[in-house]
């Protein structure tokens, strides 16, 4: 029980953040994308697409840094005064961007809020990035509290993680949009995808061959035997889906581009899982020496296992409720 | 320039759950009132309450959305702020955190999008489900946040080893002494905020001679449930004193200054407390009256300010003034209330001016009246974060000063701007009032695909 409670717990919180990066990434990436459309009536649009979503897919955030404290109170304890400025940066971008969607349609003049929700939308992408980077290249901890400054992330490599979150979720925006729209709109998303996923692609490659060569541990993670028996498929599908990413793009297929770019998208995280496991703060604390105690893990895996299923059970069912294309010119609620 | 990093650190978390709170007692409330309205609609068929309900729906969506951003933001400031609370009792509070995110917000937000922009795609009878749900997830929501925070004022069901809290019974966490009381007391607020909105949105319309209709039905429907609701309150908010004075006695001595345990406690009506002479100056009082109210005793004896040391008591001029206005606004509503539906029963109620015109103003009071609540709990539960466990002074995060500072700087402009244009817009909604939205030939019992997209487009023109 000891043992495996924490590797469970942090299996629902990596799924946690998974679900949260696919499906918020999609609807911060529409805000990135918004200001590379012709006219707010395509913004509305666009917007229309996520807009009975955006608010779901947001609580999965919740969940992940929720799940974080409840599970592993002693991780969430050094990430988020480690990570305080980004974090506070991010979570103020989501305000505006969040409350962009209501205040735009209901002001006057809608220009204002467009600009609040691509600026939201954008810095909290560019922010998430820079949180995963700072959690990557490593926090200092002394006696199970953080041991650094206010600006202790600031490296090259996490504002790298920045700009590749940004380029990450633009994708999945623009791949969302080919699925969810049609006319201009569409056509445009699909255009922009395909310079996005290039973009994406050379920055996952950057990632790839910088981690190993800044940390001995994941070079040896992956590049000792046997490992390498085991983990070679990992870039070898991810460079496969996104050669098949390009194709669907290119044959005007609406929904494959999108869940090649999910599929990227699991693909890179399971690739940062590989290098990191088991320590949740890299390089020091691991899932056990973090966990809550497992009277408490347990007490809240009971709920989860009850609870989580029917929510996922109505995310579908609001999925397939909003399901078709949205035109251009239909009314906001 | 040196900066308190504790200090700073409540601050910002004063601010950040203040500006916070204000949503949430509207929408819990709001949201009930849409699924009634909703409920209404089903049963009577007329129109005039689907188009109530699609109003108040569209204020609800500018408030819910400001209410979920500032909520999140609290959901990691546990950690950015406060990271060796979290650490000591994370054990015990981290699950309640986490049912509510589980049980109540995935709800509420899913079930918000089938209200906000499913009216054309679902049948009449699961859009107003769905807005029943989302009040649910609302109360909810609520069960498990005031859980976590009653655990802090009234911890129970643990044990503490190596000065890390450790849960041993569950249903004594949950349901910990001051929590019955404490869910009460703010859900009924919650009700009662609403309700003196939606009054005097309806007194407003009234004033004006516009939206009669509608502003009848919110009249009555906002006077039947506050002349229940605020006399309500008074008797929870007592039950819930008498709760306080039992597990946190302290507190009550600082929202009464009662200073010297030994003599019985008079009410003040004003005065200013004296923290460094430990007396009341120019105080203005009904002798003996806190002790008839704590102790139903003319003479009752109950603990004073005094009897612990100055760094045991919380800040007392703050929690007793915040104290008072809160019970100034709750006896208002109770005034304000029974007047009204006095009126209604001498059928004078739609003509009485000058009440109307009062009302019309007093949309903010419940608002008020919750925040002073909750400084008087919180600024009372002090100098502790978790009551006996943990001193707030030893619970921050190892963040300096002055990036607290700055950080906080940031909330208050960005808050500011977000809540001038939220209260603008939703002034503005009012003023647009509750017509030309309504969508002919969908009523409850006509709810054919057709006449639902012809709705739809002649709503689109309208709104064009």
């Amino acid at each position: 029980m000891e043992w495996y409670l924490p590797v469970i717990w942090a299996a629902v919180i990596g799924t946690a953040v998974a679900m949260y990066v696919v499906l918020d990434g999609f609807d911060l990436g529409i805000g990135i994308l918004f200001p590379f459309a012709r006219s707010e009536s395509e913004r509305d649009q666009m917007m229309r697409t996520i807009a009975p979503f955006w608010d779901g897919n947001e609580t999965w955030l919740v969940f992940g840094g929720g799940g974080l404290f409840v599970a592993f109170p002693k991780a969430y304890a050094v990430v988020m005064p480690a990570l305080y400025l980004p974090v506070i940066v991010m979570l103020l971008a989501l305000v505006f961007r969040g409350v962009a969607f209501e205040f735009r349609t209901v002001s006057h003049s809608k220009t204002w809020w467009s600009v609040a929700f691509t600026a939201g939308s954008t810095l909290a992408a560019f922010a998430q990035g820079v949180i995963l980077g700072g959690l990557i290249q490593g926090i200092p901890v002394q006696d199970g509290a953080y041991a650094g400054g206010s600006f202790h992330w600031a490296t090259p490599f996490a504002l790298l993680s920045g700009l590749a979150l940004i380029a990450g979720y633009a994708l999945l925006g623009a791949t969302f949009l080919t699925m969810k729209t049609e006319g201009p709109v569409a056509t445009r998303a699909r255009a922009q995808a395909k310079g996005l996923l290039v973009v994406l692609l050379t920055f996952m490659a950057a990632v790839s061959v910088w981690t190993p060569l800044a940390e001995p541990r994941i070079a040896a993670r992956w590049f000792s035997l046997p490992n390498f028996y085991f983990l070679w498929p990992v870039p070898v599908v991810t460079a496969l889906v996104a050669f098949a990413a390009w194709r669907w793009l290119e044959r005007g297929r609406d929904v494959a581009p999108f869940i090649a770019t999910i599929t990227l998208f699991l693909l890179g995280y399971l690739g940062l899982v590989i290098s990191n496991f088991p320590y949740l703060v890299p390089p020091s604390l691991t899932v056990w020496e973090t966990a809550a105690a497992p009277a408490s893990q347990i007490f809240m895996l009971l709920g989860t296992l009850l609870l989580l299923p029917m929510i996922l059970g109505y995310v579908v069912f609001i999925y397939w409720l909003f399901r078709g294309k949205v035109h251009e010119g239909e009314s906001y609620h | 320039m040196d900066f308190d990093p504790v200090l700073l650190a409540r601050l910002q978390f004063a601010f950040t759950i203040i500006f916070h709170i204000i949503f949430p007692s509207f929408t819990i409330g709001l949201s009930a009132y849409i699924a009634i309205l909703g409920a209404m609609w089903l049963r009577t068929g007329k129109d005039h309450y689907q188009l109530l309900m699609r109003f108040w729906t569209r204020i609800f969506a500018v408030s819910f959305a400001m209410g979920v951003v500032s909520g999140i933001v609290l959901s990691y400031q546990f950690g950015t702020n406060w990271s060796r609370f979290s650490v000591v009792v994370g054990n015990v509070i981290g699950p309640l955190i986490g049912y509510e995110v589980l049980a109540a917000f995935f709800l509420e937000a899913t079930f918000l999008g089938v209200l906000l922009f499913g009216f054309n795609r679902v049948p009449p009878w699961l859009y107003v489900l769905s807005a029943a749900i989302v009040a649910c997830g609302t109360a909810m929501s609520a069960f498990w946040i005031l859980s976590a925070n009653s655990w802090m004022q009234t911890p129970a069901g643990y044990e503490m080893r190596g000065g890390i809290a450790y849960p041993t019974d569950w249903i004594a966490v949950i349901f910990n002494p001051s929590f019955p009381y404490r869910f009460a007391h703010m859900l009924n607020a919650a009700y009662l905020t609403t309700a003196f909105v939606v009054l005097a949105v309806g007194a407003r319309y009234l004033i004006a001679g516009k939206y009669v209709e509608e502003g009848r039905t919110m009249l009555r429907m906002a006077i039947g449930l506050t002349a229940v609701l605020a006399p309500l309150q008074l008797v929870i908010g007592d039950q819930h004193g008498l709760n306080t004075l039992q597990h946190q006695p302290i507190k009550i001595a600082a929202m009464e200054a009662h200073w010297d345990g030994s003599q019985p406690g008079d009410f003040e009506i004003f005065t200013w407390p004296d923290e460094k002479v430990e007396t009341n100056r120019f105080a203005i009082s009904i002798p003996h009256g806190s002790s008839i109210i704590l102790t139903h005793q003319i003479n009752g004896l109950f603990p004073g300010l005094k009897s612990v040391p100055p760094a045991d008591r919380p800040p007392v001029t703050i929690v007793f003034f915040a104290f008072r206005a809160m019970l100034a606004i709750g006896f208002f509503m109770v005034v304000a209330a029974l007047f009204g539906a006095f009126l209604w029963w001498s059928g004078t109620l739609f003509d009485t001016r000058w009440y109307l015109a009062i009302m019309s103003q007093c949309w903010w009071i419940g608002f008020i009246a919750v925040i002073a609540g909750w400084v008087v709990t919180e600024t009372g539960r002090q100098p502790w974060i978790a009551y006996g466990i943990l001193h707030t002074a030893d619970a921050n995060s190892p963040v300096p000063g002055a990036t607290i500072a700055g950080t906080l700087a940031l909330f208050v402009l960005a808050y500011g701007v977000v809540f001038w244009f939220g209260i603008y817009y939703v002034n503005r909604l009012i003023a647009n009032g509750p017509q030309g939205s309504a969508i002919e030939g969908v009523g409850p019992f006509s709810a054919s695909p057709i006449a639902a997209a012809q709705g739809a487009r002649g709503e689109a023109l309208r709104k064009s």
